[in-house]
């Protein structure tokens, strides 16, 4: 009744193939925008903005980096983290060589070199794939770490070894740095995430997201049919690793402030992968739903446990965390391999003939 | 010119000036090998006949030596005597609370996912990770214990001998972890050669389709698999926990195991044990000559590396079955 | 079976076949769930949604009135060891504070925990979450959390009490006007290890040609005092030898104490914490390293550092600034008021180790500090600015310590406005095999040498970090 799509005509091809090929998705869309641009900056507090909405949009950023490699791809990437870790690095690196040029543009930029890194380490992935790809990643990921913390020159000589942001401007208003509000830096990182996510669908829906799929679902039929596997794998990893690249950099710029090496550790990029897991692979908007839960339930469960009278501890709050991830990565893997994303789908398929089941 | 005399030449001058370090390291790496090895035949046992790469089999590990350890514990408030019999009962209790892990496993997660491709299960099994480490953590507390070491007659202190100017010190508790891992790995290549379950297995480990078709009860031979691979985890978790501390910190050593089963092949005994004493002995010796290059700690990722340039050559590894891709 | 594959195969393909339709069927499938139970499963989601929804705006209630003091504590993760004796050591004495005398100065306290696991990142979040409630201080027990938390203090207002850990240059009061660290920092304890151990070779000078390994978790916690030995080493002329353990490594030292074993160190300080402690003691004595030469920092010195090592750490010594047991006043008042009432996390047998008395102590300075606050404002429940000021202007004597029922139970103590530390002494704990005891008189760190490099260190850390704010807030007189 509500989401109808009688009496909508495609009269172009244009539209025949569009993304959103409903009016009432589109008018979605333009809800959620107007919701996050609009109403949650009035209405929500400093504790939402800096605690659960910022880092819900870097987790998700990076949910859709690893979401390109391992959901469209099919090319499993243990090394999230430390690719993360390239990017605020590279980030600090930048802003402290040349601390005049924008800090914006120096975000971008770090995905560059996250992506050059992801290449390097996505080269094997000719030869191997699989689990023995995930191990490679893996390698990626421990040597990376080590470099973080063994490599003075990436975090400027600092005898602690971490790294500290310094304060940046944006048209004169601190975006960076301790002075900076979490609503500026909410207003940046939902620009940058929502543009990047533009441009991710745009690619997915299109020859480029084609060509992956194929590679995943059978890369010797793919092979086949003229697509370059070399090619076509490393444009994944080098998308990934620079969506990546920009996740770090404004996690740490953006969210934390500083950083040190353990936080781009292989539990990191866990993380992201459960995230990626529960939403549904190849999805994005399974990226969105997978980090709100993983990411969003941890604080509901603190929140919530005290609300409700139960006297949990903080520590077991924690580990409560631990067994329901594992009990929901378990669930939905059963119940429903392709994640949240798809619970959408029929939830939306559903509606499209509501008030009858069929 | 002096960094390729730094790489390729000054480490094996200090091996020679210094035999009984060079010796003391070997037999470092041998021991790391052996609990690495330990780790991979667990994941061997699993994928062979199941075809499921275990990614749980580190936390197993955790999970079984701190049952083990709490069990004692309970055992010791209930009353009975501290001692060696507390020690073997809350052994015998540890192997059934492993037997019934090994049937929750089959039943709650292998069952379902009977006919998902690989990678389902493999997540699967990330999950179950989280569970374990998320259950241990609220059973046991999240702190370090000691593994009851002295009660199950494990031996303490060290046999130290004189060579060339120098001293090797070798570790009694090591000794009796590679002994006691070569008896494993016998009594397992035992069964599976000349027992009937045995035989299931390797069948199932070749096509579950027809050992279905010739009777062998698929779930049975998994509930099997899963407890014998945590005995494997136990015993390693007793032997480790023994050298350090139990700890949660274990289950990160225990992803070393990948790169073990990428040289030993991910379906053969012998090569996780082989490959685990090379990687043992690969880790020990870069990290002592040729670490101060690099300046230190690349123990981390020395491993990984050799993995990667085995799988660029040779992805089976030395003992696997050559990877043959069918459309 | 399993020796005529071919055959089985052969019989077993059109199976097989099977199987891989049943694949093929499965990516077209919509998943296991049938329309009617993704309709409930929706449901129940979006039933969860809602109450979350509702649930989270209607976050943290700021605190009722009273005093709230958030303790960032870590009971889980590989620091977990040390970390629960610490935690339990600061909540008791709170606690205790609240029952017998009701809180202080009238004012209840209302403590809450906040698990980091001594992880930068969760630390960052804990302290984000912690800061709308009004907190009047902030115990991050850990140096890396510190480390980030430094910048924000002065932009929200809230002190820092890092004692006797995080970043040794906010000493300096007046670039750091926030930050607290008493009774001493890193490098004043690592020139009390090189004053004891020039005691013990017989005068300062005798140093020269010797070597000392500094074994250390490579994160800001153990790199801390690099830069004071490094100068001290230049001075009296012993060579540094630096060992770092990864933390991922924690447990697996034994290629890092093979180089020690090769390049046979006369003296080793630790700066470590957590798992790696113990390892590092029973690889020590693997290497039959004389135990009497192993000096930890007093983050080192815990119980559950050395006990696991078993009879052959004995001797092994680590800097302490409090005393160990349970022969004081206040810490039997803290037994009779809380631990024996069931209100504290930790079994009674742990009370009185090192790090549970160390928690204690902290206790003690902010309690000590509200009551400064107090006394200078004039109000009952004070603010992080007002605590600000108390613990600039905080002297314990050892006649309050008496009066506290801690009679020697630690060195008196003095902040000031531009010294945030004070530099207060130390002494060398050993551990006799069941428990550490007191080894050595109060040592004084080498002020003459870590002054300067305090100031230095300061002024390079405002240097780099551009527009770092200027002190404006006045100093009090002393009380």
């Amino acid at each position: 009744m509500l989401y109808r799509e009688a009496g909508q005509y495609k009269t172009n091809y244009a539209a025949d193939v569009s993304v959103f090929p409903m009016r009432e998705d589109r008018i979605g869309v333009i809800v959620v925008l107007f919701v996050a641009f609009v109403v949650l900056p009035l209405t929500a507090n400093d504790f939402m903005l800096q605690a659960v909405l910022i880092p819900f949009l870097v987790f998700a950023l990076a949910a859709i980096a690893l979401n390109i490699l391992t959901g469209y791809t099919g090319l499993i990437s243990l090394g999230t983290g430390a690719f993360m870790g390239v990017g605020a690095y590279a980030c600090y690196k930048l802003t402290t060589l040349f601390p005049q040029v924008n800090i914006i543009v120096w975000v971008i930029a770090s995905g560059f070199f996250s992506a050059a890194v992801g290449v390097l380490f996505g080269l094997p992935s000719l030869r191997i794939k699989g689990f023995y790809l995930a191990v490679a990643t893996l390698a990626a990921q421990f040597f990376l770490s080590w470099c973080f913390i063994r490599v003075p020159w990436l975090y400027n000589n600092n005898t602690s070894g971490a790294i500290e942001v310094p304060t940046r401007t944006l048209f004169g208003v601190p975006v960076t740095g301790a002075t900076a509000t979490s609503l500026t830096r909410y207003f940046v990182v939902l620009t940058i995430v929502v543009v990047m996510t533009w441009l991710a669908s745009n690619l997915v829906h299109g020859r480029i997201g084609r060509m992956w799929m194929a590679v995943r679902d059978m890369d010797l039929a793919a092979e086949l049919i003229g697509i370059r596997l070399l090619p076509t794998k490393l444009l994944a990893f080098a998308i990934s690793s620079f969506y990546c690249g920009v996740a770090g950099a404004l996690m740490v710029f953006l969210w934390y402030g500083g950083a040190e090496a353990a936080v781009f550790d292989v539990n990191q990029s866990f993380f992201v992968l459960f995230m990626v897991i529960v939403g549904g692979l190849g999805s994005l908007t399974g990226s969105f739903f997978g980090a709100a839960l993983i990411f969003i339930l941890p604080i509901a469960l603190r929140v919530l446990a005290p609300a409700l009278g139960l006297p949990l501890h903080p520590a077991t709050v924690e580990q409560l965390q631990y067994v329901i991830v594992g009990a929901l990565i378990i669930f939905f893997l059963i119940a429903e391999p392709n994640g949240l994303a798809r619970l959408w789908q029929i939830g939306k398929q559903k509606l499209r003939v509501w008030p009858f089941p069929y | 010119m002096d960094l390729l005399y730094k790489i390729f030449i000054d480490p094996f001058v200090q091996m020679g000036a210094a035999p009984d370090l060079l010796v003391q390291t070997l037999w470092e790496g041998l021991v790391a090998g052996v609990l690495y090895s330990l780790i991979a035949l667990g994941f061997v046992l699993i994928f062979k006949a199941s075809g499921v790469f275990n990614f749980a089999q580190g936390i197993m590990v955790v999970f079984s030596a701190l049952t083990l350890v709490g069990l004692y514990a309970l055992l010791q408030r209930l009353g009975l005597s501290p001692g060696h019999v507390a020690a073997f009962l809350a052994l015998a209790l540890t192997i059934a609370v492993m037997f019934v892990l090994a049937f929750g496993v089959e039943r709650l997660i292998l069952r379902p996912l009977v006919n998902q491709p690989d990678i389902i299960l493999f997540m699967a099994t990330f999950g179950l990770t989280y569970l374990l480490i998320g259950v241990g953590q609220i059973v046991f507390g999240g702190e370090s214990k000691v593994m009851i070491a002295e009660e199950l007659y494990l031996p303490r202190g060290a046999i130290d001998f004189k060579l060339a100017g120098g001293f090797v010190s070798l570790q009694k508790i090591d000794i009796a972890a590679a002994v006691i891992a070569s008896i494993m790995v016998a009594t397992l290549a035992v069964f599976f050669q000349r027992t009937r379950i045995g035989r299931a297995l390797r069948a199932v480990a070749d096509s579950h389709m027809a050992a279905l078709s010739v009777g062998i009860s698929l779930e049975q031979i998994w509930i099997v698999t899963w407890f014998a691979a945590g005995i494997v985890a136990l015993a390693t978790g007793i032997m480790w926990g023994a050298r350090s501390e139990v700890s949660f910190a274990l289950e990160i050593i225990a992803l070393k195991a990948l790169p073990v089963l990428i040289l030993g092949g991910f379906t053969s005994i012998p090569g996780a044990i082989v490959g685990g004493l090379i990687i043992g002995i690969g880790e020990k010796l870069g990290e002592f000559y040729w670490g101060p290059l690099f300046g230190g700690g690349i123990e981390s990722w020395l491993a990984y590396v050799i993995a990667l340039l085995f799988l660029l050559y040779r992805p089976q590894g030395l003992f696997g079955e050559r990877i043959i891709e069918r459309i | 079976m399993a020796d005529r594959k071919a055959e089985t195969e052969g019989v077993a393909f059109s199976l097989l076949n099977v199987q891989n339709f049943a694949q093929f069927r499965r990516r077209e499938r919509p998943g296991k769930l049938n329309g009617r139970d993704a309709m409930k499963l929706k449901h129940v989601l979006l039933g969860t949604a809602l109450t979350l929804a509702v649930a989270l705006p209607a976050l943290p209630a700021s605190a009722e009135d009273g005093i709230y003091i958030p303790l960032l504590t870590y009971r889980t993760g590989p620091f977990a060891v040390s970390g629960i004796p610490i935690g339990s050591g600061m909540a008791d004495y709170l606690t205790m504070l609240n029952e017998r005398d009701g809180g202080i100065g009238g004012a209840k306290l209302i403590v809450e925990e906040c698990e980091t696991g001594y992880d930068t990142k969760k630390g960052v979040e804990c302290y984000e979450q912690v800061k709308s409630k009004n907190p009047i201080v902030i115990n991050p027990y850990s140096t890396g959390i510190t480390l980030q938390i430094i910048p924000k203090a002065a932009v929200d207002k809230i002190p820092i009490l890092s004692m006797a850990y995080g970043l040794s240059a906010s000493a300096d009061g007046q670039n750091f006007p926030w930050i607290f660290n008493p009774p001493a920092t890193y490098w004043d304890g690592a020139s009390m290890f090189i004053k004891y151990i020039g005691q013990k070779e017989g005068g300062l000078d005798k140093l020269k040609g010797k070597k000392v390994g500094l074994v250390y978790l490579d994160a800001p916690f153990g790199k801390e005092p690099i830069p004071l030995l490094e100068a001290l080493a230049k001075d009296y002329g012993f060579e540094l030898k630096l060992y770092p353990v990864t933390a991922s490594e924690a447990q697996n030292q034994s290629s890092l104490w093979l180089n020690v074993r090769r390049d046979r160190p006369d003296w080793i300080y630790m700066q470590g914490f957590g798992a790696m402690n113990p390892t590092a003691v029973k690889e020590a004595i693997k290497i039959n390293y004389p135990m009497d030469h192993f000096v930890g920092v007093w983050w080192a010195g815990g119980d559950d550092d050395a006990r696991p090592a078993g009879p052959g750490a004995k001797g092994y010594l680590a800097l302490s600034f409090n005393l160990t047991g349970t022969n004081f006043p206040v810490i039997q008042d803290v037994i009779k008021y809380v631990v024996d009432k069931g209100k504290s996390q930790i079994p009674k047998d742990k009370v009185g180790e090192t790090f549970y008395n160390r928690g204690l102590l902290n206790s003690i300075i902010i309690a000590e500090a509200i009551r400064n606050a107090q006394k200078i404002t004039g109000k009952k429940v004070i603010n992080g600015e007002d605590l600000r000021r108390g613990m600039e202007t905080l002297t314990i004597t050892a006649a309050r310590l008496k009066e506290l029922g801690a009679e020697g139970f630690a060195a008196p103590m003095a902040v000031s406005c531009q010294d945030h530390n004070g530099h207060n002494a130390a002494f060398m704990a050993q551990w006799d095999g069941t428990k550490w005891v007191k080894a050595s008189d109060w040592i004084e760190p080498l002020k003459d040498k870590v002054n300067p490099l305090i100031d230095a260190a300061s002024k390079e850390y405002v240097g780099a970090n551009a527009g770092w704010p200027k002190r404006t807030e006045p100093c009090d007189k002393s009380s």
